[in-house]
């Protein structure tokens, strides 16, 4: 048997897995930047973008609606006993829309679009690619990133955070039911209390907030759709991980957001 | 049922490839390929499954990127062209997948209309339609136009996925297995359509297939990839006359004459 004195080859840099993970985070690095590059260049897919508009958006209103009302008469309802204690019960309309305006809706309306948009996302994308629809694109000269990616992205970044302040109007008004069958306050007084609670940056802070986990929510669910392999289960994965992916990363930019805002506001 | 002879311009090369290398991690799948593919001509590439077929014609249509070597389509070498040039290029070459690829959320209309509006948005609705009406009734299927995808068989899927690669009226038709997974009466269907295409819309094609039959009967020239190289090319007799046995075991496992 032939022996040499060369040194094994080494086939990676660090280890297998540390190198696939950089590959991975630079494979994210360029998804993104295509992103932008594609969202700004011609031409524009102005009839796929509505169409993802009303997928996203109005698609997502039922479940936003009962949702959002749930989640304003039962944060009121769990609320009311505390305010009691200290008989405060007046200042429920004040708690409740700052918990809803600064936290609840923002988080509420993503991990819905997340789970209802982005397993849709990522299912419909992965299936495309494993039955070759997104190289059939290619090969007839259709730009799929374009097409597919980019309008999705816009759509989510776009419509969340209109659908949060959708939340915000539901959970408010489910809020307000309930304090006026317990309370008897009037409409005027639950919204004048409302307005007097938050302030511009909680609302401004909600909005671009909902914009930064909007597109979190769309490049995630792409990503794992468009990069998905192996067959229907890869589909099957792309869809789960797509959700599940979003959602931690919804909640470590809420983290962030909130140390950012909390300084904003001490400012 | 042999084919009838159509004429080959055997000084127009549509396709040259030279040197052509590809390996997927440690698997080598191309290694130093030369192919050359003349106008009007219907090229068959045969070999067994995993041996790169596929990767040739992914290559060819700017899918894959080579290791190394040329492919030149056109006059233009692909992997040197911007995507411009690329796109440009893509509207002369069509690619029919092995599992048709049809856009399963569109009806058979949309799926044809999809390509050709958007490269000609200046068409109208009358001229789409025509332009639909002629490749479905060239395919033979001119009553599917509603149908979803789903409500197709599979020979009529493939029918379809050349209907909407013919639309863009292309010079080179790249066919990726176009009889698998189908019915002997339905693939013998497929093989007169790929011949009817060659004569119709004067293209030149390149047919990736392990299916002996289609190879005879659509196959002006057989070329046969094995290890990574093209080690017979010529007329079908002349590509099995040969003592070789792994081109003999493809031929008895494969054919039943």
């Amino acid at each position: 048997m032939d022996q040499t004195n060369d040194p094994p080859r080494r086939k990676f840099l660090i280890s297998r897995k540390i190198d696939k993970a950089f590959l991975d985070l630079h494979k994210v690095y360029i998804f993104n930047a295509s992103i932008f590059r594609e969202m700004f260049s011609r031409p524009f897919e102005f009839r796929e973008v509505l169409n993802q508009f009303y997928e996203v958006g109005v698609r997502s209103l039922p479940l936003i609606t009962l949702t959002g009302f749930i989640i304003g008469v039962v944060f009121t309802n769990q609320s009311r006993p505390s305010l009691a204690t200290f008989g405060a019960t007046s200042w429920l309309p004040s708690l409740i829309s700052i918990a809803i305006v600064r936290a609840l809706a923002p988080l509420v309306t993503s991990i819905i679009t997340a789970a209802r948009v982005g397993s849709n996302i990522g299912a419909e994308l992965g299936s495309m690619r494993v039955t070759e629809q997104i190289d059939a694109m290619e090969v007839s000269a259709i730009n799929p990133f374009k097409y597919l990616v980019v309008t999705r992205v816009l759509a989510t970044t776009l419509m969340v955070p209109l659908l949060m302040l959708y939340t915000v109007l539901v959970g408010l008004l489910g809020s307000y039911m309930n304090v006026s069958a317990n309370e008897q306050t009037s409409f005027i007084t639950f919204m004048v209390k409302v307005f007097d609670a938050i302030s511009f940056l909680d609302l401004f802070s909600s909005i671009i907030k909902s914009v930064v986990f909007g597109y979190t929510i769309g490049m995630i669910s792409c990503y794992k759709g468009y990069y998905s392999s192996k067959g229907t289960e890869g589909v099957g994965k792309a869809a789960n991980s797509s959700v599940v992916t979003a959602i931690i990363l919804v909640f470590l930019e809420e983290l962030i957001s909130l140390q950012i805002i909390g300084a904003l506001r001490n400012m | 049922m042999r084919k009838e002879r159509f004429v080959i311009d055997y000084q127009d090369k549509v396709i040259s490839i030279r040197g052509l290398y590809k390996a997927f991690d440690d698997f080598e799948v191309l290694k130093g390929v030369d192919l050359d593919l003349y106008r009007g001509e219907n090229l068959v590439v045969l070999g067994k499954s995993g041996t790169g077929k596929s990767v040739l014609i992914k290559i060819i249509s700017g899918l894959l990127r080579p290791d190394a070597g040329s492919v030149n389509v056109l006059g233009k070498d692909v992997d040197k062209i911007n995507r411009k040039e690329l796109n440009a290029l893509r509207l002369k070459v069509g690619f029919s997948f092995q599992n048709s690829a049809l856009y399963d959320s569109m009806t058979v209309q949309e799926n044809l209309e999809f390509p050709l509006k958007r490269h000609d948005p200046s068409l109208t609705q009358k001229q789409v339609n025509s332009f639909i009406n002629i490749v479905l009734e060239a395919v033979g299927l001119g009553q599917t136009a509603d149908q979803m995808p789903s409500e197709l068989s599979g020979g009529q899927r493939k029918r379809i996925g050349i209907a909407r690669t013919l639309i863009l009226k292309p010079d080179i038709m790249l066919y990726d297995e176009p009889t698998a997974g189908l019915d002997p009466i339905t693939s013998q269907e497929i093989n007169n359509l790929i011949n009817a295409v060659q004569q119709r819309f004067n293209t030149s094609s390149i047919i990736i297939t392990h299916d002996l039959t289609c190879a005879r009967e659509t196959g002006d020239r057989l070329v046969m990839l094995l290890d990574g190289q093209f080690q017979r090319q010529g007329t079908f007799d002349e590509v099995f006359s040969t003592d070789d046995e792994r081109v003999q075991a493809f031929y008895n496992y494969n054919f039943i004459d």
